[in-house]
Protein backbone atom coordinates (compact mmCIF):
# COMPACT_ATOMS: atom_id res chain seq x y z
CA UNK A 1 0.00 0.00 0.00
CA UNK A 2 2.62 2.34 0.93
CA UNK A 3 4.74 1.59 -1.50
CA UNK A 4 2.49 2.15 -4.57
CA UNK A 5 3.02 5.87 -3.00
CA UNK A 6 6.70 5.93 -4.87
CA UNK A 7 7.22 5.50 -7.91
CA UNK A 8 9.45 2.38 -9.32
CA UNK A 9 12.97 3.99 -8.80
CA UNK A 10 12.69 5.13 -5.12
CA UNK A 11 11.00 1.89 -4.14
CA UNK A 12 14.08 -0.68 -6.08
CA UNK A 13 16.65 1.62 -4.53
CA UNK A 14 15.05 1.05 -0.71
CA UNK A 15 14.23 -2.72 -1.34
CA UNK A 16 18.60 -2.61 -2.50
CA UNK A 17 19.59 -1.17 0.30
CA UNK A 18 17.31 -3.17 3.02
CA UNK A 19 18.49 -5.95 1.00
CA UNK A 20 22.32 -4.85 1.81
CA UNK A 21 21.04 -4.17 5.37
CA UNK A 22 19.68 -7.83 5.73
CA UNK A 23 23.05 -9.80 4.33
CA UNK A 24 24.97 -7.70 6.74
CA UNK A 25 23.28 -8.47 9.47
CA UNK A 26 23.15 -11.96 8.08
CA UNK A 27 26.86 -12.57 7.86
CA UNK A 28 27.31 -11.10 11.46
CA UNK A 29 24.87 -13.46 12.70
CA UNK A 30 26.76 -16.27 10.78
CA UNK A 31 30.09 -15.06 12.30
CA UNK A 32 28.63 -15.28 16.16
CA UNK A 33 27.87 -18.72 14.94
CA UNK A 34 31.21 -19.70 13.97
CA UNK A 35 32.68 -18.13 17.01
CA UNK A 36 30.84 -19.81 19.45
CA UNK A 37 31.42 -23.51 17.49
CA UNK A 38 35.18 -22.51 17.39
CA UNK A 39 35.25 -21.55 21.29
CA UNK A 40 33.22 -24.69 22.41
CA UNK A 41 35.60 -27.02 20.20
CA UNK A 42 38.54 -25.09 22.10
CA UNK A 43 37.72 -25.33 25.38
CA UNK A 44 36.41 -29.39 25.57
CA UNK A 45 40.34 -29.25 25.02
CA UNK A 46 41.83 -32.55 25.43
CA UNK A 47 39.63 -34.44 27.42
CA UNK A 48 37.01 -34.87 24.29
CA UNK A 49 39.69 -35.29 21.78
CA UNK A 50 42.26 -37.37 23.02
CA UNK A 51 39.11 -39.77 25.21
CA UNK A 52 41.30 -43.14 24.88
CA UNK A 53 44.13 -40.96 26.93
CA UNK A 54 42.24 -39.58 29.46
CA UNK A 55 40.67 -43.29 30.02
CA UNK A 56 43.84 -44.56 29.91
CA UNK A 57 45.49 -42.54 32.65
CA UNK A 58 42.74 -43.04 34.94
CA UNK A 59 43.01 -46.86 34.78
CA UNK B 1 2.04 -3.51 10.10
CA UNK B 2 0.14 -0.42 9.16
CA UNK B 3 2.72 1.20 11.81
CA UNK B 4 6.36 -0.21 10.32
CA UNK B 5 4.31 1.40 6.62
CA UNK B 6 4.27 4.58 8.67
CA UNK B 7 7.45 4.02 10.56
CA UNK B 8 9.22 3.93 7.10
CA UNK B 9 7.60 6.61 5.21
CA UNK B 10 8.56 9.25 7.69
CA UNK B 11 11.97 8.10 8.31
CA UNK B 12 13.99 9.91 4.77
CA UNK B 13 15.70 6.65 4.49
CA UNK B 14 16.29 3.21 6.54
CA UNK B 15 20.26 3.06 8.22
CA UNK B 16 22.53 1.03 6.57
CA UNK B 17 24.71 -0.84 8.49
CA UNK B 18 27.70 0.99 8.23
CA UNK B 19 25.65 3.87 10.13
CA UNK B 20 25.53 1.27 12.77
CA UNK B 21 28.59 0.12 12.82
CA UNK B 22 29.75 3.73 13.48
CA UNK B 23 28.07 4.64 16.33
CA UNK B 24 30.61 2.26 17.78
CA UNK B 25 33.40 4.25 17.38
CA UNK B 26 35.80 2.11 15.41
CA UNK B 27 38.48 4.39 15.56
CA UNK B 28 38.60 4.45 19.44
CA UNK B 29 37.66 0.64 19.54
CA UNK B 30 41.14 0.37 17.56
CA UNK B 31 42.84 1.18 20.07
CA UNK B 32 40.70 -0.76 23.00
CA UNK B 33 41.83 -4.06 21.13
CA UNK B 34 45.68 -3.09 20.68
CA UNK B 35 45.64 -2.65 24.29
CA UNK B 36 43.68 -5.62 25.43
CA UNK B 37 45.61 -7.16 22.91
CA UNK B 38 49.21 -6.41 24.78
CA UNK B 39 47.46 -7.14 28.52
CA UNK B 40 46.57 -10.57 27.15
CA UNK B 41 49.62 -11.59 25.52
CA UNK B 42 52.33 -10.84 28.01
CA UNK B 43 49.78 -12.12 31.12
CA UNK B 44 52.13 -14.74 32.37
CA UNK B 45 49.48 -17.50 31.64
CA UNK B 46 48.77 -18.95 28.08
CA UNK B 47 45.28 -18.73 26.47
CA UNK B 48 44.17 -20.96 23.08
CA UNK B 49 44.33 -18.39 19.95
CA UNK B 50 40.44 -18.91 19.45
CA UNK B 51 39.52 -18.09 23.03
CA UNK B 52 41.89 -15.30 23.27
CA UNK B 53 40.39 -13.96 20.00
CA UNK B 54 36.79 -14.34 20.95
CA UNK B 55 37.29 -12.43 23.93
CA UNK B 56 39.31 -9.23 22.67
CA UNK B 57 36.15 -9.28 19.97
CA UNK B 58 33.96 -9.37 23.07
CA UNK B 59 35.91 -6.24 24.89
CA UNK B 60 35.78 -4.50 21.50
CA UNK B 61 31.87 -5.05 20.99
CA UNK B 62 31.62 -4.26 24.74
CA UNK B 63 33.72 -0.86 24.02
CA UNK B 64 31.18 -0.37 20.96
CA UNK B 65 28.24 -0.69 22.70
CA UNK B 66 29.15 1.66 25.36
CA UNK B 67 29.89 4.40 22.13
CA UNK B 68 26.41 3.87 20.99
CA UNK B 69 24.97 4.83 24.24
CA UNK B 70 27.54 7.96 24.77
CA UNK B 71 25.99 8.85 21.24
CA UNK B 72 22.43 8.05 22.43
CA UNK B 73 22.69 10.39 25.30
CA UNK B 74 25.34 13.55 23.67
CA UNK B 75 22.86 13.81 20.79
CA UNK B 76 21.83 16.84 21.45
CA UNK B 77 25.10 18.23 22.32
CA UNK B 78 26.93 16.34 19.01
CA UNK B 79 24.28 18.41 16.72
CA UNK B 80 26.05 21.66 17.88
CA UNK B 81 29.45 21.05 17.92
CA UNK B 82 31.59 20.40 14.58
CA UNK B 83 33.56 18.08 15.21
CA UNK B 84 30.68 15.58 16.00
CA UNK B 85 28.17 16.83 13.81
CA UNK B 86 28.28 14.14 11.10
CA UNK B 87 27.71 11.20 13.36
CA UNK B 88 25.00 8.97 12.90
CA UNK B 89 22.41 10.34 14.80
CA UNK B 90 23.08 14.22 14.33
CA UNK B 91 23.09 13.27 10.40
CA UNK B 92 19.90 11.71 11.14
CA UNK B 93 21.11 8.42 9.19
CA UNK B 94 20.45 7.04 12.89
CA UNK B 95 17.33 7.40 15.32
CA UNK B 96 18.01 8.04 19.14
CA UNK B 97 16.09 5.18 19.87
CA UNK B 98 18.28 2.98 17.48
CA UNK B 99 21.26 3.62 18.98
CA UNK B 100 20.03 2.88 23.07
CA UNK B 101 19.09 -0.37 21.32
CA UNK B 102 22.28 -1.03 19.84
CA UNK B 103 24.26 -0.10 22.74
CA UNK B 104 21.69 -2.06 25.42
CA UNK B 105 22.03 -5.06 23.32
CA UNK B 106 25.65 -5.39 22.28
CA UNK B 107 26.26 -4.29 26.14
CA UNK B 108 24.54 -7.36 27.55
CA UNK B 109 25.58 -9.78 24.82
CA UNK B 110 29.53 -8.76 25.33
CA UNK B 111 29.69 -9.18 29.02
CA UNK B 112 27.23 -12.25 28.73
CA UNK B 113 29.82 -14.32 26.51
CA UNK B 114 33.13 -12.59 28.01
CA UNK B 115 31.76 -14.01 31.11
CA UNK B 116 30.93 -17.58 29.18
CA UNK B 117 34.40 -17.54 26.95
CA UNK B 118 36.98 -16.29 29.49
CA UNK B 119 36.30 -15.80 33.04
CA UNK B 120 33.70 -13.26 35.02
CA UNK B 121 36.13 -11.47 36.45
CA UNK B 122 36.92 -10.08 33.13
CA UNK B 123 33.54 -9.69 32.39
CA UNK B 124 32.82 -8.02 35.14
CA UNK B 125 35.35 -5.62 34.68
CA UNK B 126 33.97 -5.15 31.30
CA UNK B 127 30.50 -4.20 32.67
CA UNK B 128 32.08 -2.13 35.23
CA UNK B 129 33.74 -0.19 31.98
CA UNK B 130 31.07 0.10 29.92
CA UNK B 131 28.88 1.43 32.95
CA UNK B 132 31.53 3.94 33.76
CA UNK B 133 31.73 5.13 30.56
CA UNK B 134 27.75 5.16 29.96
CA UNK B 135 26.92 6.25 33.21
CA UNK B 136 29.18 7.66 35.66
CA UNK B 137 31.12 9.71 32.40
CA UNK B 138 28.63 10.48 29.92
CA UNK B 139 25.39 10.81 31.84
CA UNK B 140 27.24 12.39 34.56
CA UNK B 141 30.02 14.28 35.06
CA UNK B 142 30.31 15.25 31.51
CA UNK B 143 28.19 17.64 31.77
CA UNK B 144 29.02 18.55 35.43
CA UNK B 145 32.69 19.23 36.35
CA UNK B 146 35.97 20.10 34.60
CA UNK B 147 37.15 16.78 36.23
CA UNK B 148 35.25 14.74 33.88
CA UNK B 149 37.83 13.76 31.58
CA UNK B 150 39.84 12.75 34.49
CA UNK B 151 37.76 10.92 36.11
CA UNK B 152 36.31 9.40 32.93
CA UNK B 153 39.39 8.51 31.57
CA UNK B 154 39.36 5.45 33.75
CA UNK B 155 36.95 3.82 31.58
CA UNK B 156 39.48 4.05 28.68
CA UNK B 157 42.42 2.39 31.11
CA UNK B 158 40.69 -0.32 31.97
CA UNK B 159 41.08 -2.14 28.65
CA UNK B 160 44.61 -3.84 29.48
CA UNK B 161 43.48 -5.17 32.48
CA UNK B 162 40.31 -7.09 31.26
CA UNK B 163 42.86 -8.65 28.67
CA UNK B 164 45.00 -9.16 31.43
CA UNK B 165 42.28 -10.49 33.76
CA UNK B 166 41.44 -12.86 30.67
CA UNK B 167 44.55 -14.57 30.91
CA UNK B 168 44.86 -14.34 34.14
CA UNK B 169 41.61 -14.35 36.58
CA UNK B 170 43.52 -11.97 38.32
CA UNK B 171 44.78 -8.86 38.70
CA UNK B 172 48.16 -7.63 39.52
CA UNK B 173 50.53 -4.70 39.81
CA UNK B 174 51.09 -5.13 36.12
CA UNK B 175 47.71 -5.12 34.97
CA UNK B 176 47.20 -2.13 37.48
CA UNK B 177 49.93 0.12 35.99
CA UNK B 178 49.04 -0.44 32.56
CA UNK B 179 45.85 0.78 33.68
CA UNK B 180 47.54 3.75 35.50
CA UNK B 181 49.39 4.24 32.33
CA UNK B 182 46.56 5.11 30.20
CA UNK B 183 44.76 6.85 33.62
CA UNK B 184 47.11 9.48 33.55
CA UNK B 185 47.66 9.85 29.61
CA UNK B 186 43.97 10.80 29.34
CA UNK B 187 44.30 14.36 30.67
CA UNK B 188 46.77 15.76 28.43
CA UNK B 189 46.01 13.99 25.17
CA UNK B 190 41.84 15.43 25.81
CA UNK B 191 43.00 18.91 27.00
CA UNK B 192 45.25 19.46 23.99
CA UNK B 193 42.07 18.53 21.86
CA UNK B 194 39.97 20.88 24.15
CA UNK B 195 42.54 23.82 23.74
CA UNK B 196 42.16 23.85 19.93
CA UNK B 197 38.53 23.07 19.90
CA UNK B 198 37.86 24.85 22.53
CA UNK B 199 34.95 26.98 20.84
CA UNK B 200 33.53 23.86 20.24
CA UNK B 201 32.89 23.11 23.94
CA UNK B 202 32.23 26.87 24.36
CA UNK B 203 29.28 26.36 22.34
CA UNK B 204 27.86 22.90 23.10
CA UNK B 205 28.05 24.17 27.13
CA UNK B 206 30.06 20.94 28.06
CA UNK B 207 32.44 22.11 31.09
CA UNK B 208 35.91 21.44 29.59
CA UNK B 209 38.79 22.42 31.53
CA UNK B 210 39.99 25.08 28.70
CA UNK B 211 36.12 26.07 29.28
CA UNK B 212 35.57 26.23 33.02
CA UNK B 213 39.77 27.18 34.18
CA UNK B 214 40.87 28.36 31.35
CA UNK B 215 43.37 28.20 28.57
CA UNK B 216 46.51 29.03 30.70
CA UNK B 217 45.76 26.83 34.38
CA UNK B 218 44.71 24.09 31.30
CA UNK B 219 48.07 24.72 29.84
CA UNK B 220 49.64 24.04 33.76
CA UNK B 221 47.78 21.57 33.92
CA UNK B 222 48.82 19.20 31.26
CA UNK B 223 52.49 19.70 32.08
CA UNK B 224 52.36 18.46 35.69
CA UNK B 225 49.90 15.36 34.39
CA UNK B 226 52.44 14.78 31.82
CA UNK B 227 55.20 14.51 34.55
CA UNK B 228 53.41 12.40 36.88
CA UNK B 229 52.59 9.84 34.00
CA UNK B 230 56.67 9.73 33.71
CA UNK B 231 57.50 7.25 36.19
CA UNK B 232 54.32 5.36 35.98
CA UNK B 233 55.47 5.20 31.92
CA UNK B 234 58.98 3.91 33.10
CA UNK B 235 58.27 1.56 36.46
CA UNK B 236 56.85 -1.37 34.15
CA UNK B 237 60.48 -2.06 33.22
CA UNK B 238 61.07 -2.89 36.74
CA UNK B 239 57.72 -5.49 36.80
CA UNK B 240 57.54 -8.99 35.47
CA UNK B 241 56.55 -8.08 31.97
CA UNK B 242 59.30 -5.09 31.83
CA UNK B 243 62.86 -5.34 31.02
CA UNK B 244 66.06 -3.38 29.85
CA UNK B 245 64.08 -3.01 26.05
CA UNK B 246 61.13 -1.38 27.67
CA UNK B 247 63.07 0.44 30.00
CA UNK B 248 64.96 2.76 27.04
CA UNK B 249 61.92 2.93 25.14
CA UNK B 250 59.93 3.79 27.68
CA UNK B 251 62.16 6.72 28.79
CA UNK B 252 62.87 8.08 25.46
CA UNK B 253 59.05 8.31 24.42
CA UNK B 254 58.54 10.30 27.67
CA UNK B 255 61.07 12.51 27.19
CA UNK B 256 59.18 13.35 23.32
CA UNK B 257 55.95 13.75 25.22
CA UNK B 258 57.65 15.94 28.18
CA UNK B 259 59.12 18.28 25.42
CA UNK B 260 55.93 18.61 23.34
CA UNK B 261 53.85 19.16 27.00
CA UNK B 262 56.69 21.79 27.89
CA UNK B 263 55.93 23.80 24.33
CA UNK B 264 52.19 23.86 25.29
CA UNK B 265 52.68 24.88 29.09
CA UNK B 266 54.68 28.05 27.84
CA UNK B 267 52.85 29.60 25.43
CA UNK B 268 49.41 31.70 25.54
CA UNK B 269 46.55 31.75 23.82
CA UNK B 270 47.76 34.88 21.15
CA UNK B 271 51.15 32.63 20.11
CA UNK B 272 48.68 29.84 19.69
CA UNK B 273 46.27 31.74 17.12
CA UNK B 274 48.82 32.90 15.63
CA UNK B 275 50.24 29.67 14.59
CA UNK B 276 46.95 27.86 14.01
CA UNK B 277 47.53 25.51 17.69
CA UNK B 278 50.28 23.93 16.11
CA UNK B 279 51.89 22.91 19.25
CA UNK B 280 48.61 22.13 20.49
CA UNK B 281 47.70 19.80 17.60
CA UNK B 282 51.56 18.39 17.71
CA UNK B 283 51.20 17.44 21.31
CA UNK B 284 47.86 15.56 20.31
CA UNK B 285 49.36 13.37 17.77
CA UNK B 286 52.22 13.02 19.95
CA UNK B 287 50.08 11.79 22.93
CA UNK B 288 48.71 9.08 20.53
CA UNK B 289 51.89 7.78 18.92
CA UNK B 290 53.05 7.77 22.82
CA UNK B 291 50.57 5.77 23.93
CA UNK B 292 50.63 3.20 20.70
CA UNK B 293 54.28 3.15 20.56
CA UNK B 294 54.83 2.75 24.86
CA UNK B 295 52.17 -0.82 24.50
CA UNK B 296 53.81 -2.04 21.58
CA UNK B 297 57.46 -1.66 23.53
CA UNK B 298 55.65 -3.73 26.35
CA UNK B 299 54.75 -6.38 23.55
CA UNK B 300 58.00 -6.33 21.99
CA UNK B 301 59.77 -6.56 25.57
CA UNK B 302 57.33 -9.78 26.25
CA UNK B 303 58.14 -11.39 22.52
CA UNK B 304 62.24 -10.37 23.32
CA UNK B 305 61.88 -12.22 26.78
CA UNK B 306 60.07 -15.72 25.42
CA UNK B 307 62.49 -15.73 22.70
CA UNK B 308 65.29 -15.42 25.31
CA UNK B 309 67.12 -12.64 24.82
CA UNK B 310 69.24 -12.02 28.19
CA UNK B 311 69.51 -8.71 27.55
CA UNK B 312 65.91 -8.05 27.41
CA UNK B 313 65.47 -9.12 31.38
CA UNK B 314 66.86 -5.91 33.68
Amino acid sequence: MGAGLMDGREEHELHKRRKGRNMAVGGVLLAFVVLLFGVTIAKMGDAVIKPDLAWGESQ
Amino acid sequence: MASALTTNMDTPRDAEFGDYYELLKPRVMSLVIFTAFVGLIVAPVGVHPFVGLASILCVAVGAGASAALNMWWDADIDRIMARTQKRPIPSGRVTEGEALSVGVGLSIMSVAMLGLFANWLSAGILAFTIFFYAVIYTMWLKRLTPQNIVIGGAAGAFPPMIGWAIATGSISVESVLMFLIIFMWTPPHFWALAIFRNEDYVNADVPMMPVAAGTASTRRQIWWYTVLLTPIAIAPAFTAIGGAFYLVVSVALSIIFLKSAWVVSRRDDAAAAADKHQAEVKLFKVSLIYLFALFTAILIQSALKTAGYAWALV
